[in-house]
Formats: C-alpha cells, sequence, structure tokens
C-alpha cells in the first residue's frame, strides 16, 4: 500500500515485515527513527521479537551474533561511530557467517563530530565480509531489506549483510513508499531456516579457532560466498520485481548510459541529484549518463567494465576518502577499468560531513572531468584553507 | 579436515587436533646410542612418545610439536633435532 511516509518509518516498516525474531539496537542520530518505531511495534505487539536494550553498539550486534547462532532472524540498525564501535564484532559475524541484516543511515565519522551524512561508515566496513546494499530513495530501501534477508540467509551465501541509506537525506525525508503487504511480505521471504543452530542438545560452536593451515582457506570461502551472491541477488531481485513488479535482478543501473561519452559513477541519494542534472545536460547537448551502485559488496566489477566499455570517460563520485589514498568507488571503477583502453576514471571526493550536492556541482564535474582534471576533493572552500 | 562453514564444530576430543603441524624441529631417534631409559616418554608434554615392542622409545609425529624437551635430556645424546621442510 501506498503511504506517505518517512524513511525511517518506511525502513522499520519493512524489517516488521520480515518478522525478524531478536533486534538489538543502540540509538544514535540519524538511525534512532527505526529503532523508536520497532521498540514501539513490539511494545504494542504488532511485531513478535525479542528487543533487546543494551549498553552500547558492542553490545547490540554482540547479541544478534548470539540470537542468529541460536538460530533467529536477526535485526540491528546503527551509524557512524556506532558501526565504528561494532567494528570487531562485525568481522566475527562474517567469520561465522551469521545472516544479521543491519540499517545503516549513513553518517559521517568523527572527529570532528557530524551527525550529517557521507558515507564514510559503512564504506570504512568494505572488509568486514558483509553485503553491501546502497539505495537510491526510500522505495529502495525498503524493499532491499527483503532481499537483503533472502540473499544473507541463501544456504550458498550464510553472510551478513548492511542496507544502508544516507542520514538525514532519505532517512528524515518523506516521500511516498509503496510497503508490503505482510502476506506479500510473507509470500516472498519465508521462515528463517538456519544451515545449523545452536542447541543444548545437539552442541556446536561458531567461529573456532583455525590453525595457519586452515585461515586462509576460510577467508577464500568466505570470498567466494561473496561472489556467489552476485547471482543470488539477481534471483532475489528478479523474484521481487516478479511479485511487486520493481526489479532489483541489477548490481548496478544505467541512466542514459547506452550513447553516454562522459559517464558518472555513484551510489546513494545523490543520484537522484545527478539524474536530473543529466538530462539538463543532454537538452544542452552534452552526451552524459548515470551508472548507479546498488550493490558495492561483492562489487560488481565485471557488470561496470561491460557497462562503461564505450565511453570516453567516467567521474567517479565518492562520499568517502580513504585518507592518503583516495575514495573507494573510484578506486575500484578504475580497476574494473583496467585493461580496457581510451576510458579516462577520475574521482571526486565530495558531499562530505553533509555538504550538499547540487545540479550545479554534477555539471561542473563533468566539465572537469571532460578537461581531465580529477582525483581531487570537489567543492572545497578555499577561503578556509 | 574439510573446511565447516563459519569454522562451525561439535564438540570433540584434543586427541582430533593433529599439532604435529606445529613443528619447526623435528626430533630424530638414534637407536643406536639409546639405553632405553625411558626420560624422553616421562618428560615429553605432548605424551606422544611410546615404547616398541623392542624397547625403545619413538615419538608420535602426527602429534610431537617439536619441543625438544626430549633431546636436551635425553642422557645419552640419542634424540637430534633437525629442522624440517614442509
Amino acid at each position: 500500500m501506498m503511504q506517505m511516509t518517512e524513511g525511517s518509518h518506511a525502513v522499520a516498516e519493512a524489517v516488521r515485515l520480515c518478522r525478524p525474531q531478536v533486534i538489538s539496537a543502540y540509538p544514535i542520530t540519524p538511525q534512532t527513527h527505526i529503532v523508536e518505531a520497532l521498540a514501539d511495534f513490539v511494545a504494542n505487539c504488532k511485531l513478535d521479537a525479542e528487543y533487546i536494550t543494551v549498553d552500547s553498539e558492542l553490545s547490540a550486534l554482540s547479541a544478534c551474533v548470539g540470537a542468529s547462532a541460536a538460530g533467529s532472524r536477526t535485526y540491528s540498525a546503527t551509524t557512524s561511530q556506532g558501526l565504528a564501535l561494532m567494528n570487531e564484532v562485525c568481522f566475527n559475524a562474517a567469520g561465522m557467517r551469521l545472516p544479521i541484516v543491519m540499517s545503516i543511515a549513513n553518517r559521517a565519522m568523527g572527529a570532528p563530530l557530524s551527525i550529517w551524512n557521507d558515507m564514510q561508515d559503512s564504506i570504512s566496513m568494505r572488509d568486514a565480509g558483509w553485503l553491501q546494499f546502497y539505495s537510491e530513495d526510500n522505495q529502495e530501501a525498503t524493499d532491499l531489506h527483503f532481499i537483503a534477508y533472502k540473499v544473507a540467509e541463501d544456504h550458498s551465501i550464510q553472510l551478513p549483510a548492511l542496507v544502508c541509506f544516507d542520514g538525514f537525506i532519505l532517512s528524515h525525508t518523506y516521500e511516498p513508499v509503496d510497503i508490503l503487504s505482510q502476506d506479500d511480505a510473507d509470500r516472498y521471504l519465508p521462515k528463517f531456516a538456519p544451515a545449523e543452530r545452536l542447541d543444548a542438545a545437539d552442541p556446536i560452536s561458531f567461529g573456532m579457532y583455525a590453525t595457519p593451515e586452515y585461515y586462509l582457506e576460510f577467508r577464500y570461502e568466505m570470498d567466494r560466498a561473496q561472489k556467489r551472491a552476485k547471482e543470488v541477488i539477481a534471483k532475489a531481485g528478479k523474484e521481487f520485481g516478479t511479485l511487486f513488479g520493481r526489479d532489483y535482478s541489477a548490481l548496478i543501473e544505467g541512466y542514459k548510459i547506452e550513447d553516454a561519452e562522459t559517464a558518472i559513477v555513484a551510489m546513494g541519494s545523490i543520484c537522484g541529484t545527478v539524474k536530473d542534472a543529466i538530462d539538463e545536460m543532454r537538452a544542452d547537448g552534452k552526451k552524459v549518463g548515470l551508472v548507479k551502485i546498488r550493490v558495492f559488496r561483492p562489487f560488481p566489477t565485471e557488470e561496470i567494465a561491460k557497462m562503461l566499455a564505450h565511453v570516453k570517460r567516467v567521474a567517479v563520485l565518492d562520499k568517502n576518502i580513504s585518507l592518503g589514498s583516495k575514495g573507494a568507488t573510484a578506486l575500484e571503477v578504475r580497476d574494473a577499468l583496467y585493461g580496457t583502453d581510451g576510458v579516462s576514471v577520475k574521482g571526486y571526493v565530495l558531499g562530505l560531513g553533509g555538504r550538499d550536492v547540487r545540479k550545479r556541482d554534477i555539471k561542473a564535474i563533468v566539465s572537469l572531468c571532460e578537461k581531465g582534471v580529477g582525483d581531487q576533493f570537489y567543492g572545497l572552500r578555499q577561503e578556509v584553507l | 579436515m574439510a573446511l565447516a562453514v563459519g569454522c562451525r564444530a561439535r564438540p570433540g576430543k584434543a586427541g582430533d587436533n593433529k599439532t604435529g603441524s606445529w613443528r619447526v624441529f623435528k626430533p630424530v631417534f638414534d637407536h643406536e646410542k639409546c639405553s632405553k631409559c625411558g626420560m624422553c616418554q616421562t618428560l615429553c608434554p605432548e605424551g606422544c612418545i611410546h615404547e616398541t615392542n623392542e624397547g625403545f622409545f619413538d615419538p608420535d609425529y602426527a602429534y610431537c610439536k617439536g619441543c625438544g624437551l626430549c633431546a636436551v635430556e635425553c642422557p645419552k645424546n640419542a634424540i637430534e633435532m633437525k629442522q624440517e621442510e614442509k
């Protein structure tokens, strides 16, 4: 049913419909409205789940690890420093192959303290082994939760998943969102059937000790599961489209990319701005297109190489920076295009800590890219430097 | 041992874990020099040295971690630690 609702509340509705049995989270701006809404559902019997209140994000994800290993569908949500505090548990959850789903309302990392949006938090978690989905709008943020559970819980995958959407820009914005009925949600997402679970009658331990003869192979198997996830995501996304009319089978989406000379690569809510800017640039005769990355882990290397093979130049927008190097997406897009003749890839770090990115900024970046100027921060206020 | 997804394991015995791969130096027993005193078997922290039918002593290389205690304490210097290539 179409509802006019805040992004956080749409996500909370989606989570409720996924029927998590255990929720543990610690409130942190701009994620708070999600967990407030879920606590309200549990308190008012709209969701039959155990809501474990904890003293920190470290405890929240730890509670989820135990609950997931015990065979429960589990959920958490966080952002920024909260995700950083979960860091060591994130690696363990992935290594134990627990299909926990966690929402990230993307926010900048301190210091300096900033509650505003960029993607540094989840991008910094890219190596932990979690699947990572990124949303352009609240509809996508909502729908991706169903897909995340479906893929994470697939026995051939068994990896946790992050569903990321831009803090405030999406989480606190009202948009019309089509929310599934419980019957539809149940049809798409059956009950969690773990491959193995903690059981006192049949004891098992998770994430045991691996000597140097085995550790490398465990990491290799996790990497293989990540790569297998591409097909599982495609299948789960297609099934969602067949049932509900919104197809998420593609890990990346092109917008006016077929005949583009300049391609922009971006993730998250910025893609909407980019599409509007592209429409205006096209009206002025510039052949510009967009490749939107929906799935960052597993990284769609081959898909990007194929979609960008024909363009002259690529401008990659990064709302993150690996300090001392470059934006994460730019590095990976360049890797995807390595060996493809005649395509120049330039990265632009922008929008950090909630700095607005407008259509005119996108146009300016395309102009810079056409001149071969890039691999830089964009939009610096020189007067304060 | 085949890998279990998520390094999940059912309860087992310490004996299931072959620790021989930890070894860098391998004790080689020279039965010519051995006086059959059994000191090596008594001292072995891994408990992996057994008496043969002839009364000599041999380690179980599946478990011997190569600590070298037997070689140091052997009164006849009948045990030599040799670096192992793997």
